[in-house]
């Protein structure tokens, strides 16, 4: 963790140090942690409208008292960006709001994303001091995030980060997703001509195509694109480089440096007999048909299958995100099948929460091994087989064990594969001297993101291999830096 | 935006459009596709690139009118604007010198073969083109195959122009004659599982070029997944174009109905909309 001395410094300011005083830390830890007001259950589950609604100011006035305000603030070192999480919510309880999203911004690029998305559980809350020190619920840090930033953003008064003038050196952006967003915005504000280039025909990346409306409106990264643009951030859809024009051409055209966020794109299949029968998608054809193209809207021209009974495969965001817009889109039976138990499930524990309250069916420790069709080759039902946990593996869950003898038939309509995505290849294999590892991620320095190629930079999934969008972003602000760095370097060179 | 400023109907269904797309008649190479997005309420679809022009910075789509995206197209005016095109997509074909190749395109796959054709004469190859069709009139891009190919055999399945029969007729017309190197076959994916069948039983090795069911193509999306030697492969990032004896041509043909009942429907909707 970095020097936390900043923190100290700001902690140390004096309306701090008098609001710390207008309540007994006693009394704080006393008090109960807010519930997220929700839509209902059973009329969730027939829309597409985001299932948390957020808190009111009130019940944000009240949680923000809750935070100790530690000396030692423990909950920065468990946020991936290390955000100043004292620091934006005492200004929550002094109800100075749009000071708070200014707090967020300095560090995180998408709080209102961030606050809805990030597994908090397992991040900031997860270091906090009621959950490591009084064995309490901790502090709601992603709600008051998204308290925060959603106040600023219905304000109208959201503040466009100032920007250095513009100093003409060209930086191309490969991907809009949130590592390439969050990169953008930075090397913007140092002055650089940013052009962010997008294969497909929206902006956002997974944050568009991928999670669905009910967790992440569109309309809350189309504020953020907006404000990108206003800042003078170029961006170019339906450009593929490497393919509609090659490093090699974009040098060409002036550009000095590159920053590639391109994202784990490529989805898995598990290679078992009829996985290729009508009726099976993986998790990001079946989201992108629903999400980009808007399958289930009747005036939309691309079409999804619907059905009685769907079952997807596997445990994480993805499968939750698939499930819950399955039965969104009518079906009676929306079921997960996963191999491990529910404990050990990669997905937000809320997600979970929400998709059972849904009335999601959960078949843990079982694991499909062949897929049957019928005449017109349409997948009619699935061979599955029964799993126990065996011995901790490598990732330290217990390794599931199918159990001899334990197969039987289920019958499906549509079955969704969710079992995990591989870095997309288009990039890596367009450039030969790019230094790559054996599963297809990009090589960088860790401190710069810079990778084999001097003027190539990168981070996100396609560096990772499937992480979060606080990763990715973390991941393009510390590439914005090292881009400055070195083009600043070659600007004195020359 | 990409601008239309050329049309010309080949046939009744069958329609070229020339749009402005700069960068993608820059980069692309034959074999190469685009996907397509007519408008915001548009579903992608891919096309193949049938030619460009760098200098003027176009490429040409030949569109054979099958259902909503394809009528869509058709409607299309010079002057009118497609919202979405995006490529080069797809591995480009891997053109050498082999000797004598044996061309055979079939119906709409005419389109995609012409540019392939070309670079294989180009390459110094000896060029024999097989168009086939169900009549006359769909017979497509014929003067430039001749401008391209050492000869081209005319097949029709109702005799009403060139010889009558199907396309395999005309291909072992040709191999039952000389020396085959190479053979090249596109068109509907019934007729490139017989064409296959054809070159399989004379050892020619062959390639054919997909028209799986997209959505992204970038290899996102897995849509477009065929079998080829019993490994699953993406058709827009590992293809289109494969060894012919090796692809799993019925599980393609199953995979192409996926939406048949939806996309007929939407059809005739399209259509009762369009005469109203
Ligand atoms: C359904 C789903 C749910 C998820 N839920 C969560 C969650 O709740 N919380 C969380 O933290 N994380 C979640 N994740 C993971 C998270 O979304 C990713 O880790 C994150 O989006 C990675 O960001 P990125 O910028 O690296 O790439 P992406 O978001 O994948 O964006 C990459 C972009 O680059 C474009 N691109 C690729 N190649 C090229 C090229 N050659 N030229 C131009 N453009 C190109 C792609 O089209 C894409 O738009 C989820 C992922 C999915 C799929
Ligand atoms: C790499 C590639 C290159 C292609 N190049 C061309 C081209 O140059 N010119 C051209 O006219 N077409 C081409 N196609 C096929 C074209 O993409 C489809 O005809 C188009 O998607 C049909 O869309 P639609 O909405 O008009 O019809 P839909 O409503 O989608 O389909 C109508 C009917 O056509 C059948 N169909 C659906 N998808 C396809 C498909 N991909 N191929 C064949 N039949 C299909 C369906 O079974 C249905 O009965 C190509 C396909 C691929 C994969
Ligand atoms: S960005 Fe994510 S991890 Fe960091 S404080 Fe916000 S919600 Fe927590
Ligand atoms: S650890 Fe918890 S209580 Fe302490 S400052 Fe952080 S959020 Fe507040
Ligand atoms: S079209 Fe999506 S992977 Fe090929």
């Amino acid at each position: 963790m970095e020097d936390l001395s900043y923190y100290k410094e700001k902690r140390s300011e004096d309306w701090r140090v008098e609001l710390r005083k207008t309540k007994k830390a006693k009394e704080r830890t006393l008090m109960e942690r807010i519930s997220m007001l929700e839509q209902d259950a059973v009329e969730r589950s027939q829309n597409i409208e985001e299932v948390n609604l957020g808190l009111t100011e009130e019940m944000a006035l009240v949680e923000a008292q809750r935070c100790l305000d530690c000396a030692n603030p423990t909950c920065i070192t468990g946020c991936p960006v290390g955000i100043n999480i004292p620091g934006f919510i005492k200004k929550i309880e002094v109800k100075d709001f749009l000071g708070a999203a200014e707090v967020l911004k300095d560090t995180n690029t998408l709080p209102a994303v961030c606050g809805r998305v990030c597994p908090q559980e397992k991040q900031c809350e997860n270091s906090c001091f009621y959950t490591v020190q009084l064995k309490k619920p901790p502090v709601a840090i992603g709600y008051l995030e998204r308290f925060a930033a959603d106040y600023e953003r219905n304000s109208g008064k959201m503040a466009i980060p100032k920007v250095a003038t513009n100093n003409g050196i060209k930086v191309a952006i490969i991907g809009s997703g949130p590592a390439g967003l969050a990169a953008s915005a930075d090397l913007v504000k140092f002055g650089y001509d940013v052009t962010v280039f997008e294969a497909l025909h929206e902006i956002g990346g997974v944050l568009k195509y991928g999670i669905p409306e009910f967790r992440l409106p569109n309309e809350i990264v189309d504020v953020e694109i907006e404000n990108l643009r206003k800042m003078g951030v170029k961006f170019r859809t339906n450009f593929i480089v490497g393919k509609t024009a090659s490093f090699d051409d974009l040098r060409a055209q002036g550009y000095q440096a590159f920053f590639v966020g391109s994202g784990a794109g490529l989805p898995r299949f598990m290679n078992i007999p009829g996985e290729n029968s009508i009726g099976i998608f993986s998790s990001n054809e079946y989201l992108t048909r629903v999400n980009l193209m808007k399958a289930a809207d009747n005036n939309y021209d691309t079409p999804v299958s619907f059905g009685d009974t769907i079952a997807v495969i596997g445990g994480g965001n993805t499968a939750m995100d698939s499930v819950r817009t399955a039965k969104r889109l009518g079906a009676k039976r929306a079921v997960i099948i996963y191999r491990r138990s529910i404990e050990e499930m990669p997905a937000r524990v809320e997600e979970v929460k929400h998709a059972q309250e849904e009335g999601i069916e959960f078949m843990n420790l079982h694991n499909p091994v062949e897929y049957i069709a019928d005449q017109d080759g349409h997948v009619k039902q699935m061979r599955l087989q029964k799993m126990k946990l065996g011995e901790p593996d490598a990732s330290g869950r217990r390794r599931p064990i199918p159990i001899d003898g334990s197969e039987f038939l289920m019958d499906v309509d549509a079955v969704v594969v969710s079992v995990g995505v591989s870095p997309n290849p288009l990039i890596p294999s367009s450039l030969k001297d790019l230094e790559t590892t054996k599963w297809g991620t990009i090589v960088v320095n860790q401190d710069t993101m810079q990778s084999s190629v001097k003027d190539i930079f990168a981070g996100g999934d396609i560096v990772r291999g499937g992480a979060t969008v606080i990763l990715a972003m973390g991941d393009g602000r510390k590439a914005a830096a090292g881009i400055h760095d070195y083009l600043m370097e070659k600007v004195k060179k020359n | 935006m990409y601008k239309i400023i050329e049309k010309e109907f080949f046939s009744e269904k069958v329609v070229k459009l020339v749009l402005e797309a700069a960068d993608i008649a820059k980069s692309r190479k034959a074999g190469h596709f685009v996907i397509v997005r007519v408008d915001e309420k548009g579903e992608r679809i891919p096309l193949t690139i049938a030619d460009s022009d760098i200098e003027r910075g176009t490429i040409t789509l030949v569109i054979q009118v099958v259902g909503v995206t394809s009528a869509k197209l058709a409607n299309l005016n010079v002057g009118d604007e497609i919202l979405d095109v995006v490529g080069p997509l797809g591995k480009a074909t891997h053109i050498e010198n082999f000797g004598t190749v044996l061309a055979a395109g079939g119906g709409v796959g005419v389109a995609p073969l012409y540019p392939i054709v070309k670079a294989l004469k180009e390459a110094g190859n000896r060029v024999i083109t097989v168009l086939a069709a169900r009549t006359k009139d769909l017979i497509i891009l014929e003067d430039e195959m001749r401008k391209y190919s050492d000869e081209v055999i005319v097949m029709t399945d109702d005799g009403s122009y060139g010889k009558k029969g199907l396309v395999t007729m005309g291909m072992e017309e040709v191999i039952e004659r000389e020396k085959v190197d190479f053979s090249m076959i596109i068109g509907p994916a019934i007729m490139m599982k017989f064409g296959a069948l054809t070159t399989k039983k004379y050892n020619i090795p062959t390639e054919v070029s997909l028209n799986t069911i997209m959505v992204d193509g970038t290899g996102m999306c897995g849509a477009c997944r065929v079998s080829v030697g019993g490994k699953t492969q993406f058709v827009c990032v590992d293809g289109p174009e494969f060894d012919a004896h090796q692809v799993d041509f019925d599980e393609m043909l199953m995979r192409l109905n996926a939406y048949k009942k939806e996309e007929t429907e939407a059809y005739e909707k399209y259509l009762a909309l369009q005469q109203a």
